[in-house]
């Protein structure tokens, strides 16, 4: 699970390598459009319903999600509501990748039994089974658009469908506010 | 807010509404002449702009930091890029520029650094450097320094006079006190007087107090990358260009794309070309042209407006037009700390270090630079390239090191010199095309070896400052070849020579007697790659140049 340092560049400007190469297609009119779809798919009931995903797909991408950022004391990936980000991002600004998300829905089951013959679904796997599976394919862009869109949906505004409660926020530190005043740390507070 | 007829012959077209273009579209109209700004992107106000990592900070269309929505989008202006001459250039994005009303300086970190007095006369202190066209200025610093103080007084900056042992000289303080120092900024000093190095309040063009009618920093955290929701920081549309369109003699069209600068018989341009954002082409006239595009834009559209007068494109009977490309160089460290920095809030950077400014023989190269303290990653960014490298990308000790390290991380940043190498280039591709059917800008661009040792010696100095800093955890990022930038700089370089170079000491061309260049595309020099005080002067002292000789007449035959 190592990676490279990022380089300078991928800090300074994004990568032209990786998961974020994918990203190429992104834009902004179309991040417009995923809040609108959030609103949309948000139920009356206060459930909300999945326009991508079957609930069997949303399952197992869920699962790989709650591995990439697990739950344990505090929330992960399934308590920010994770999956619908995707899936919104999938039916909007990120439709361009429906078909990388299919085919690595397709590719799953086989990994899963090739590692555990006599296994059901990927999401039906114990924790140390599913690492194993998601550690076999972690190179694939499959699994780096799950991990980038998990990181997304974990540490992006709630409007776009996750970081529910701000849970992300929570768990990294930090406080959405228009306005600070100094001192904002601890070192220029003990100067 | 006035409209000019295209039909009408305005005194002045600026093309580009950046920190160059900005400062020129003020001092023109105030000074009586009529002016028309043509932009590419939009017209973006403080209401426009959000908290929004995805919308604002598009991390993901790389190296383009971003946003379409502030910035350059290569899926409509795609670069190619190449590393010398003989190779076939590759689509890829290359160069990111700011794109709307105030360019750059309304996304930019605003460090807000003079030159010192050695980066106009490095040529005659050090001598020639083999495979650069190393050069002297045509100006020295003394020439520009009413221009910087200008610039500082009327753009508003904060800082402190005085406080850095290696400032040149100035005629006047800064116009607003410093930004409260950070976390970072008291780590970079504690870790600069352990080390006899000296670390001083940054120069920034961000208000710490009202000014001009502007509210100051509210400390949102939400800058570099982003518009101001405040109006605070110090852009050309926060600042000098609501001045010139009060004057009523100045238009800003936002949403235009320039394609061609038109010229007549007699070899006087005539006003420019564009596309409105309905794909509409308009021809502007006017009494000079002031090419403010950026030093990537403005060689391409020089290159794109060839003529029977001009075969090899506009003011390049030299062939010199979009040579001597400087990109931003430089390298990174980053360090944890024990505690707390809380460095998402307030701006990026508070102290800055100057020690290594000026070239040393001694170190076997040549290059200088300075150091600033940063947190620069939103928490998207942080999570994708932020951590330390031995921690995993994913899993439960990924989500503790976002949780433990988010907060108590920062980074130095060494912006140092490029030098100006012939081959490094802008050009035109012969295959790739814009969303106009334009050819696409082309870069050829390879590092000097002595580029490279120096970022190495910095990236050095910088892991030497986090330890002195008490880092618990540090780490140097991969230097690696330049294939992309955002500051671009020396492709039209200004000299006294029309044979080796592009401009006159005040921005004229030397081809061309009412064709202006003011952008990054005139330094001789990249300086420490912190341009845009730079730029700004240099465009305050072309248009003071410009105002008073056009008073004289000296435009009075164009048309």
């Amino acid at each position: 699970m190592d990676k490279p340092a990022a380089t300078r560049r991928q800090f300074l400007i994004g990568s032209l390598t990786g998961a974020s190469s994918v990203w190429l297609t992104s834009q902004w009119p179309s991040i417009l459009a995923a809040h609108e779809h959030a609103r949309r798919a948000a139920g009356s009931d206060g459930t909300a319903k999945f326009e991508f995903f079957s609930p069997e797909q949303a399952a197992e991408i869920e699962a790989m999600a709650s591995q990439i950022i697990p739950t344990d004391d505090s929330p992960g990936a399934r308590e920010a509501g994770v999956i619908y980000f995707i899936d919104r991002a999938l039916s909007s600004f990120d439709r361009h990748q429906q078909s990388l998300y299919l085919q690595g829905l397709n590719d799953l089951p086989a990994k899963t039994r090739e590692l555990f013959p006599n296994s059901g679904r990927f999401s039906e796997l114990s924790s140390p089974q599913q690492i194993q599976v998601l550690t076999a394919i972690e190179k694939t862009p499959f699994f780096a658009y799950v991990r980038l869109h998990t990181i997304m949906g974990y540490l992006a505004n709630p409007e776009y469908g996750g970081n529910h409660d701000q849970v992300g926020w929570k768990l990294i530190g930090f406080t959405d506010e228009h306005s600070f005043q100094p001192p904002f740390g601890y070192y220029d507070l003990n100067k | 807010m006035v409209k000019f007829s295209d039909k009408t012959q305005v005194d002045f077209v600026i093309v580009g509404a950046g920190a160059a273009g900005g400062v020129m579209a003020k001092e023109l109209s105030t000074a009586g002449f009529q002016v028309v700004v043509v932009e590419q992107g939009p017209y973006k106000r403080e209401k426009d702009f959000k908290h929004d990592e995805l919308q604002f900070k598009d991390i993901f269309n790389p190296p383009n930091i971003g946003q379409p929505a502030l910035m350059n989008d290569h899926r409509r202006q795609p670069n190619t890029f190449r590393k010398t001459e003989n190779e076939k250039a590759v689509q890829q994005p290359v160069v990111g520029y700011g794109q709307c009303v105030g360019g750059g300086t309304v996304h930019f970190t605003a460090n807000y650094w003079r030159f010192h007095e050695i980066d106009f006369e490095e040529r005659s202190r050090y001598g020639p450097i083999e495979g650069t066209g190393f050069s002297d200025w045509p100006i020295r610093y003394a020439d520009l320094e009413p221009y910087y103080t200008k610039a500082e007084w009327e753009l508003g900056v904060s800082g402190l006079a005085g406080a850095s042992p290696f400032d040149p000289p100035r005629s006047k303080p800064y116009p607003l006190p410093p930004m409260p120092v950070k976390s970072s900024g008291v780590l970079a000093e504690r870790g600069a007087k352990k080390l006899g190095w000296h670390a001083f309040p940054a120069p920034l063009a961000i208000l710490s107090q009202p000014y001009h009618g502007r509210a100051a920093c509210a400390h949102c955290g939400y800058c570099e990358w982003f518009g101001c929701e405040m109006g605070a920081k110090s852009s050309t549309m926060a600042s000098v260009i609501p001045v010139a369109e009060q004057t009523g003699r100045c238009e800003i069209r936002p949403n235009c794309v320039t394609r061609r600068i038109e010229t007549n018989e007699r070899g006087w341009v005539t006003g420019a070309i564009y596309f409105d954002s309905a794909g509409h082409e308009h021809f502007q006239r006017a009494k000079a042209v002031v090419m403010c595009a950026n030093g990537a834009e403005t060689p391409r559209l020089l290159l794109l407006s060839k003529s029977k007068l001009f075969p090899q494109g506009l003011a390049n009977s030299n062939g010199l037009v979009g040579k001597y490309l400087m990109f931003d160089t430089g390298s990174y460290a980053g360090g944890v700390f024990e505690y707390p920095l809380n460095e998402y809030k307030s701006i990026h950077v508070t102290r800055v270090i100057h020690d290594f400014y000026d070239s040393d023989p001694k170190r076997g190269f040549f290059g200088g630079g300075g150091m600033d303290a940063r947190f620069d990653l939103y928490l998207i960014g942080f999570a994708l390239w932020g951590l330390p490298p031995d921690v995993p990308t994913w899993g439960a000790n990924f989500k503790k090191a976002l949780h433990e390290n988010f907060t108590r991380t920062m980074y130095i940043q060494a912006h140092t010199t490029a030098l100006p190498v012939e081959t490094n280039s802008i050009s035109l591709d012969p295959d790739v095309k814009d969303a106009w059917g334009l050819p696409a800008l082309r870069v050829t661009y390879k590092d000097h070896p002595d580029d490279v040792k120096n970022s190495y010696f910095f990236r050095d100095r910088a892991m030497e400052l986090l330890d002195a800093a008490g880092a618990v955890k540090k780490w140097p990022l991969p230097i690696e070849d330049t294939v992309a930038s955002v500051h671009l700089l020396g492709t039209c370089r200004m000299g006294d020579d029309p044979k080796t170079s592009v401009v006159d000491k005040f921005h004229r061309a030397h081809d061309v007697p009412n064709l202006f260049i003011v952008d990054g595309s005139s330094f001789v020099s990249s300086g420490r790659n912190q341009p845009t005080c730079t730029i700004q002067a240099l465009a305050y002292r072309a248009a003071d140049h410009l105002a008073r000789s056009a008073k004289n007449g000296s435009l009075d035959s164009a048309g």
